[in-house]
């Protein structure tokens, strides 16, 4: 590694850490930009319902956020037109106006559409991969910069060779005059 | 150690290709997902049969149809563009003696019985699914979709989209000469 050496010829090079770090961030950034709230964005559907109340329409609007159109999998049935999604809105509506809580609603869908119809799967084997793998992708991402910045520590700087002690005499001499 | 570093990105790739070459190859659709009805009965109905007239009509199916012998139950409908692909192979297996109870999803019946009179029927019965209702219990995400209902009424088996020779020659024949044979016993 002869990064260490040429670090003093430009200043502007970064470090192992800096690396790791920028790298980081920029993952962050992108988890917490507006397009990973895709989901969340208004809803498409222009279904006309009424609502006996104003909570049932509000407890509707949340269960079809969180409910997953079987069919365009990347799509919530509020976002989605396709029958199915239209099909199954009209489904939680009649269930919601029967006056069913929304848990039982949601048991209904997963009965006939599995896990998956839910965009918070529970926690067993088959899905355990989906909620252990991003904690640990963190986990990993602020471990490693902080065992790059403990070895570094560790060894401390490289010692400089004769070139670059030259090097170093030459600026601070030219510093001085 | 700092060699074997060196490895990882080959190793990364090794990895993420076998992931791509699985999917490449078995042709695994990933968006497929697996009935949540598998091995449980099909759920209860009650719905008019399409008949032969509006009169006709009037006749109720419900899910003791599938009692006695292993059948498929197939989803079609007139506007679903990918059904009329399938017809012809349905007619084939009808012809070898499959039974199939059709499932006419979200359609007009006359345009299903026009369907049906031009086309070949290869349906013991069509279920009248006006609403898709009896597809939300099913499960179903749209047309065509097949399933596997042995003797006894339980779904031992589900495709979605086009039923063909092949998808029957991999996941259907053995499936069903199995439940077959389980009946000659």
């Amino acid at each position: 590694m002869n990064n260490r050496g040429k670090a003093i010829e430009s200043p502007a090079a970064t470090t192992p850490v800096q690396r790791v770090l920028g790298l980081a961030l920029m993952f962050l950034c992108f988890g917490l930009s507006p397009a990973a709230f895709s989901s969340q964005a208004e809803p498409e559907n222009t279904d006309i319902v009424a609502f006996s109340s104003e909570q049932l329409r509000r407890r509707y609007l949340e269960l079809v956020q969180e409910l997953r159109c079987p069919k365009c999998q990347n799509q919530n049935l509020a976002d989605s037109n396709s029958m199915i999604a239209e099909d199954l809105r009209n489904e939680v509506y009649r269930q919601l106006e029967e006056g069913k809580s929304d848990r039982e609603i949601v048991t209904y869908l997963v009965e006939r559409y599995g896990d998956f119809v839910h965009y918070r799967p529970p926690l067993k084997a088959a899905t355990l991969a989906l909620w252990v793998l991003p904690g640990l992708f963190l986990c990993a991402l602020l471990l490693v910069p902080l065992l790059l910045l403990r070895r570094q520590r560790r060894n401390g700087p490289a010692p400089l060779s004769g070139h670059e002690r030259e090097q170093l005499d030459t600026l601070l001499r030219d510093l001085k005059e | 150690m700092k060699r074997l570093k060196l490895f990882i990105p080959l190793f990364a790739c090794l990895v993420l290709g076998g992931f791509f070459y699985n999917f490449l190859v078995t042709g695994k659709d990933p968006s497929a997902m697996p009935s949540a009805l598998l091995d449980k009965p099909v759920p209860a109905f009650n719905l008019p049969a399409l008949g032969q007239d509006n009169e006709a009509a009037q006749a109720f199916l419900d899910e003791s149809i599938f009692q006695g012998r292993a059948s498929l139950l197939n989803i079609w409908a007139t506007w679903c563009a990918a059904c009329h692909i399938e017809h012809p192979f349905l007619n084939r297996l009808a012809e070898q003696g499959v039974r199939i109870v059709g499932v006419s999803y979200r359609d007009d019946p006359g345009q299903a019985r026009t369907w049906l009179e031009k086309g070949g029927n290869p349906y013991v019965a069509n279920v009248m699914d006006f609403y898709g209702r009896l597809g939300v219990d099913l499960g179903v995400f749209g047309a065509p979709e097949t399933y596997l209902v042995d003797a006894g009424g339980i779904i031992r088996h589900r495709h979605i989209g086009v039923l063909n020779a092949e998808v029957w020659r991999r996941d259907f024949a053995p499936r069903f000469a199995e439940l077959n044979a389980g009946e000659a016993l």
